[in-house]
């Protein structure tokens, strides 16, 4: 693994040599230096009572990685996304993030993480926003938590934030109650975001919105987590959603994952019965 | 750059009465820097089989796939991700595209990946959508909306905005009009000169005889029916 990496990097470079070939080698050397896990699961399990929410997950995500997870309605995808995201207590298993192991992590320290490193998109963008306060107010807030205190700062990083996610500045002052729901949902990622995370959970964050609505908000976060280096899960039962957005995908039934690997090649080459079910009973358009 | 060692495939259906099909077995391909490799065989041989294992599309069921010093039968995810960014190239059949996003965006997005400035890739993107007649007016707008040639053409752009040290082409000439047929051969004969290994399928024979350096017909790599 390790000596493969430099390999490549070789081959990145053709024999007659080309203009933009300098510059491909050296951001491609800035992306690939880290390879140690930013978020390592072990083992994890989450019981209801007797009931199994999730057992046995195993996975490494790696700087800069989308990783799917799919699978229906009480598979335990939400249920694992609870548990990485510090929602829910394992009740057994570890969570490494960046090295360190959360289990053994206190409130204050998992809070002050939740607040810088990490970010949570909900399905509904009413979970994740205050409907009370105005739009710049929703992402100005966030970056007073982690300390900001320049009025004029923040309303400048605010403004240029929901610029990003195509919020036109004259909307600024508007609650997010007036936003449609593409917007509300925009809005909330705009939010999470602006403190500069490194790990985002997303839970079915295109669900319940229009097709349209949809592909834009795709085209949104691939160029996001392309220009901000950022690692996702994402929660969705939408496979076309992941195809698109995921680098690797992991296919969860009655809480245990069934299958896991590249994205396309689960897809298009399924070897779990339930992962050839649910790829053949989507419909075609 | 691409050697391929005693590789079998097998397809097993679960939901079909759990049917085991192996499609493939023994196969066996070497392509060096500079060289394209046709692949040959009647429909449903395993042509586009092979040229997604390649590509790590499809698994491998034994053998291996050595692409560069990756073995893309065993390697992780994260490798392969690796290794189509900056290694293997891919132009399949059809243009797949998150809806909405601009063809100069599409075609400069594997650049964008690799780093490179978006001024740099996107004049990069332009100049292949130029050479390939994709009108300039066309360039804002989403490919989704093309015809299938433009599509096509697109798909192609993309697939040569990077100068990938290998490269697997789907039937690149197929429902292209004589002059960019002519332009895409162009492509392949410039890739082949700066040294790329090429595997390519092309039911064109003009096209074939023209930029393959040598044919493999992979009905050899058909496992024989069990009597």
């Amino acid at each position: 693994m390790t000596g493969g990496q430099n390999s490549l990097k070789n081959f990145g470079a053709p024999a007659q040599g080309d203009r933009a070939m300098g510059a491909v080698d050296m951001d491609t050397c800035a992306k690939v230096k880290e390879d140690r896990p930013l978020l390592s699961v072990q083992g994890v399990m989450k019981l209801y009572g007797s009931r199994i929410g999730c057992t046995d997950v195993t996975f490494d995500l790696f700087p800069g990685e989308v990783l799917g997870i799919v699978g229906e309605s009480g598979s335990g995808k939400s249920t694992l996304l609870g548990c990485l995201a510090g929602h829910l207590k394992p009740d057994a298993g570890r969570i490494l993030y960046d090295g360190r192991d959360m289990g053994a992590l206190g409130e204050p320290e998992r809070r002050r993480l939740s607040r810088t490193e990490w970010a949570f998109v909900h399905q509904n963008a009413r979970d994740g926003l205050r409907m009370g306060v105005s739009a710049g107010g929703n992402v100005g807030e966030r970056l007073m938590a982690v300390g900001a205190r320049n009025y004029a700062a923040i309303r400048d990083t605010a403004t240029d934030w929901l610029g990003r996610v195509e919020i036109a500045a004259d909307r600024i002052d508007d609650r997010p109650s007036a936003f449609s729901g593409g917007m509300q949902q925009r809005l909330q990622i705009a939010r999470n975001l602006v403190t500069g995370p490194r790990l985002v959970f997303m839970d079915e964050p295109t669900g319940g919105l229009d097709v349209s609505v949809q592909a834009r908000l795709l085209d949104l976060l691939r160029g996001l987590v392309r220009d901000l280096g950022l690692s996702v899960v994402i929660v969705t039962h939408d496979l076309a959603v992941v195809r698109l957005l995921a680098d690797r995908l992991m296919v969860m039934k009655s809480g245990r994952v069934v299958e896991q690997g590249l994205t396309d090649q689960v897809l298009d080459d399924p070897q779990h019965g339930y992962t050839q079910l649910l790829v053949s009973s989507v419909l075609q358009v | 750059m691409i050697e391929i060692t005693n590789l079998s495939k097998v397809f097993t259906l679960h939901n079909q009465g759990s049917a085991v099909i192996p499609v493939m077995a023994g196969a066996a391909l070497s392509v060096t820097p500079g060289e394209c490799v046709g692949l040959t065989g009647r429909s449903g041989s395993g042509k586009s089989t092979l040229m997604r294992m390649i590509y790590g599309n499809y698994l491998a069921a034994g053998g291996s796939i050595r692409v560069g010093d990756l073995d893309v039968a065993r390697a992780a995810p994260r490798e392969i991700i690796r290794l189509r960014r900056e290694v293997l190239g891919y132009v399949s059949q059809f243009l797949r595209v998150v809806p909405r996003v601009p063809t100069l965006d599409v075609v400069a997005e594997p650049l964008l990946q690799l780093g490179v400035p978006v001024d740099a890739a996107r004049a990069r993107a332009a100049d292949l959508l130029a050479r390939l007649n994709i009108a300039e007016r066309l360039w804002g707008l989403s490919p989704t909306t093309f015809s299938g040639g433009e599509q096509q053409r697109v798909n192609i752009a993309r697939g040569f905005a990077h100068p990938y040290p290998a490269l697997l082409l789907d039937e690149p000439t197929a429902s292209l009009d004589a002059a960019n047929r002519e332009v895409v051969l162009g492509l392949i004969e410039e890739a082949k000169a700066r040294g790329a290994a090429i595997v390519g399928i092309f039911h064109d024979e003009a096209a074939r005889d023209r930029v393959c350096d040598r044919l493999v017909d992979v009905t050899g790599f058909t496992p024989r029916l069990a009597a």
